[in-house]
């Protein structure tokens, strides 16, 4: 076990440094490739008012005149050692872990990324608590009672809910919930959980609930499907034989086998949210990294977004590592190796 | 056009001054200059004169915007939206006078007692302070600090936004700013005293009252510059302070109890404290405005198209509405160096076929769009006048006689060919592309498409001349907002041939009339404000005569405020409500 976790974490790493530098050669490789210059990227981090020698200066000071490899050792030696940026007469350094420095707005990417990171996380693990209860209840009574009206509606319901995209139910139930019946907080609205829970909880209410309508529908088609097979495997015939309650048949014998499927896209999920919801944050204005990212590509601030794509890339790797750890616990027929 | 912004680059000869963004007027020409107030609502009630008029102090004004702007650092922003709202943590050397409609287009003293004395045929110019005035930690504010102030926002390698005014015309003698020249005086300030300061220029310019007004003469403690980091703790030196600052997110600001009243004439400062939040939802922001859980949206460019509808629809939202002008012209370049419009008359009939009705629905029409230009300057800029050097008819649909006679003269008779280029990712510029060339197809001139990438329009495409030259770039279409409204602020950058590069990255795409170059020069030097507006409004005109400007629409907007704010009204220098003036109920 041990040693097939560090195997795990090898791969992890090896993910992330390949995910680094094709991110990387998209930033600052293609464009040289489509004729840009040092000075055209530089171009962007000086300001409307620049001329080409300021423009050359910036383009040297930030170091996009190196080679490319360079630039990519750089960046990468950064999160070990920190790094010093000359802006004209000014310098700026950035702190090991060095994660990149944003050229617009003058600070390190990371302590931003972090900054943001409860607002994101409490917006995934909020919906994601939601979505399980109602999505995996919602499943298995569907299967259970299949083809009564409950299961028509609950499916009818959940096909909707996979195909209305957020920022749609997102704006319409603002409108309805916080503009209209004022039960829920306006956009925008966001609380510290450290600083009252209450607030927290009743800020994200409509963000939880609205993200979590998208999932809950595809997670309760997905257990409905796998509580239809199991329940018709021999051994769940076996239990009942056995003399079993058909609660136990249902929860120990039939749910346990058909949540593994379930197990693993809920810990990509979790993991892809952790890295930003976008539209949900955007939607809901809520500061998240999502929102940050979406922030960073229309402020064409490439260090940010090389930042924010390493980052949300470390949380997938994590969660595939924490899904297949998990499935040995949840599916004693998976042994690991 | 989410935020006020042309792309452009300065450096020119006469002027290196960026273009800019920034935002402008309002004064509309169905609203007059009365600075009475009114309690009636109505749509368009606080444009031109004062709406629910207050004195009442109190509150917390929510303000919010979709996307960050440059910076809050007065000596690093260029911003319209940036300059309107510094002036409640800031006071500059001047400022424009504070009211609705016309007020706005005199300057006063806000730092200074008065506008500055010129003297040397308007090469120095003299500014004394007011007594009294403090920073927000209780230390007085001297001339020295004002020193301080312009000669950092010298340094474009740290503080990459703001305008280029001071590099361009203060006689520097080499000098570069506080970080680059450690322990040099600028040798283009003198500070005789802590209540005077007194600015050497290189060439003589009249209207050096604008440039005191730029954000970047507000005071600054050397002790407390951080460069680029200074916008996170910027100094307060007007009524209000930093009570915190989240970049990205948004900041609030509260009283500065240093801040006295009995120095500064124009600042009401009614509400307690401003919440600022940066990157919401901008549909969302039109939303909470109507519902009042948000008061103003500052990025002051109307409302998002899926609230425009409601917006105009709905009378109780319609009565919160305004209809404001800004210092906007939305037109197109005729390129005079192409084969087929090299003939003035061939222009000329480019001028009369363009239907200026479709011009303007491209925009979004009259209301959301803007008013149907007849020349280059706005209205609400000193030195308009009414020209119709080019009538497009009584239902301004284009004269098609006068059109078809202007090509028989240029002899092509049965028109032309050539291309109109327009910024790809511009959906009312790719309008208006199409719709003029359903309006010239009527005379025979045949235009074929041509979309440009938006960040490289005028570096490498529109803006080169080798490239729209050859590659047979008639039309180009443009737009163009001023930095303050006045002559130079508007003009001096889209009619000045000397602006034109070579490398590219002007917004001058077609205007190199010699003439107009020494009507140019006349016009900077002139001290006189009254015969400084009028030479601008005849360089308005002689180009306009020349047929390389197809004028557009004067952009207009729909904006629209909550039903908490009192005190409200359009401040026409920003083309958006007056945020220093607004109250809360």
């Amino acid at each position: 076990m041990v040693a097939y976790i560090i195997r795990r974490l090898f791969g992890a790493v090896l993910t992330l440094l390949i995910v680094s530098m094709i991110t990387f050669g998209i930033f600052y490789l293609v464009p040289r490739w489509a004729g840009g210059t040092a000075n055209d990227l530089a171009s962007r981090y000086v300001g409307r008012t620049a001329n080409p020698e300021q423009v050359a200066e910036a383009a040297h000071g930030l170091g996009l005149d190196k080679p490319f490899f360079v630039q990519y050792w750089d960046w990468l030696q950064a999160i070990f050692v920190g790094r010093d940026f000359a802006f004209g007469a000014t310098q700026a350094h950035c702190p090991a872990p060095c994660l990149g420095y944003s050229f617009i707005g003058r600070n390190p990417v990371l302590p931003d990324i972090l900054d943001r990171l409860p607002v994101t996380a409490s917006l995934a693990f909020g919906a994601a608590i939601i979505w399980v209860i109602f999505g995996v209840a919602t499943g298995v009574v569907s299967a259970l009672k299949r083809g009564s009206i409950f299961d028509r509606a609950a499916m009818g319901i959940a096909l909707g809910g996979v195909s209305l995209p957020i920022f749609w139910t997102g704006l319409v139930s603002l409108v309805i919930f916080s503009y209209t019946l004022h039960w829920t907080k306006p956009g925008g609205a966001y609380t510290p959980i450290e600083q009252n829970p209450g607030e927290w909880a009743y800020s994200l209410l409509l963000p939880w609930i609205t993200l979590a309508l998208l999932f809950s529908a595809a997670y309760a088609r997905l257990t409905r499907a796998g509580m239809l097979e199991t329940m018709g495997e021999d051994y769940i015939r076996t239990a009942r034989a056995k003399g079993l309650r058909e609660r136990t048949v249902v929860t120990k014998h039939g749910l346990r086998a058909a949540l593994t499927p379930i197990a693993t896209i809920f810990g990509l999920d979790v993991g892809l949210l952790m890295g930003g919801a976008v539209l949900t944050e955007s939607t809901f204005s809520l500061p998240g990294i999502g929102k940050y990212a979406i922030d960073a590509i229309n402020a064409n601030d490439m260090p940010k977004v090389m930042g924010f794509v390493i980052f949300a890339a470390g949380f997938v790797v994590i969660a595939n590592l924490i899904v297949d750890v998990v499935y040995a616990v949840i599916d004693p027929r998976v042994r690991l190796a | 056009m989410k935020r006020r912004l042309v792309t452009g680059v300065a450096v020119g000869v006469a002027a290196a001054l960026a273009l800019a963004a920034c935002g402008g007027g309002g004064t509309d020409s169905n609203t007059d200059s009365s600075t009475g107030g009114t309690a009636v609502a109505a749509f368009d009630a606080a444009n031109g004169k004062v709406f629910n008029p207050s004195e009442k102090k109190g509150g917390t004004l929510k303000m919010a915007i979709s996307s960050d702007w440059d910076s809050v650092d007065p000596g690093d922003t260029y911003y319209g939206l940036s300059w309107n709202l510094a002036r409640l943590y800031t006071r500059s050397l001047t400022m424009f006078k504070v009211g609705p409609g016309k007020t706005s287009s005199e300057l006063t003293g806000d730092l200074a007692e008065g506008l500055g004395t010129p003297s040397d045929g308007g090469k120095t110019w003299t500014y004394k302070l007011r007594q009294g005035l403090k920073y927000e930690d209780g230390t007085a504010i001297t001339s020295k600090d004002v020193e301080y102030a312009v000669s950092r926002s010298l340094e474009k390698a740290t503080l990459v936004n703001g305008p280029t005014y001071f590099n361009d015309f203060l006689d520097l003698k080499g000098y570069k700013g506080p970080y680059s020249s450690k322990g040099q005086d600028n040798p283009a300030i003198d500070t005789p005293d802590d209540r005077t300061i007194v600015f050497h220029l290189n060439k003589p310019f009249g209207g050096f009252d604008y440039f005191a007004q730029i954000p970047a003469t507000a005071p600054v403690p050397a002790a407390k510059d951080t460069g680029a980091k200074y916008k996170e703790h910027v100094v307060s030196s007007g009524p209000y302070k930093f009570e915190s600052y989240e970049a990205g997110k948004g900041f609030k600001l509260v009283r500065n109890d240093q801040w006295d009243q009995s120095t500064d004439p124009n600042r009401k400062a009614l509400p307690d404290g401003y919440d600022v939040t940066i990157g919401a939802n901008a549909d969302d922001i039109d939303n909470q405005i109507i519902d009042g859980s948000l008061d103003v949206d500052i990025a002051g460019t109307g409302v998002q198209p899926a609230a425009l509808s409601r917006v105009l629809g709905q009378p109780d939202i319609k009565e919160r509405a305004d209809n404001p002008l800004s210092a906007r012209l939305n037109y197109t370049s005729i390129n005079p160096n192409v084969p087929a419009l090299k003939n003035i008359e061939c222009r000329k009939a480019v001028e009369y076929a363009a239907d200026r009705t479709t011009y303007q629905t491209a925009y979004g029409g009259p209301q959301a769009g803007g008013e149907i230009a007849t020349g280059l300057l706005p209205p609400q800029i000193p030195g308009f006048q009414k020209l119709d050097v080019w009538s497009a008819g009584a239902d301004n649909k284009g004269d098609l006689d006068k059109a078809k006679a202007a090509l028989q003269a240029c002899g092509s008779p049965n028109g032309f060919e050539t291309n109109i280029a327009y910024r790809a990712e511009r959906p009312k510029e790719k309008a208006t592309a199409e719709a003029l060339q359903q309006s010239l197809a009527r005379v025979g001139i045949k235009l074929t498409l041509k979309p440009f990438p938006t960040g490289d329009y005028f570096a490498l495409y529109a803006g080169k001349p080798s490239y729209r030259n050859t590659n047979n770039l008639g039309l180009m279409v443009n737009s163009w907002g001023a930095d303050w409204n006045d002559g130079f602020g508007f003009l001096s950058q889209i009619v000045d041939g000397r602006v034109i590069r070579d490398t590219g990255g002007s917004s001058n795409l077609s205007v190199n009339i010699p003439e107009v170059n020494s009507m140019v020069d006349q016009a900077i030097a002139e001290t006189d404000t009254a015969k400084r507006d009028a030479l601008w409004g005849q360089i308005d005109k002689r180009v306009m005569e020349e047929a390389v400007i197809l004028p557009g629409v004067w952009a207009k907007q729909v904006t629209v405020r909550s039903k908490n704010t009192t005190n409200v009204f359009v401040n026409d220098a920003y083309g958006q409500y007056d945020y220093l003036s607004m109250g809360v109920q």
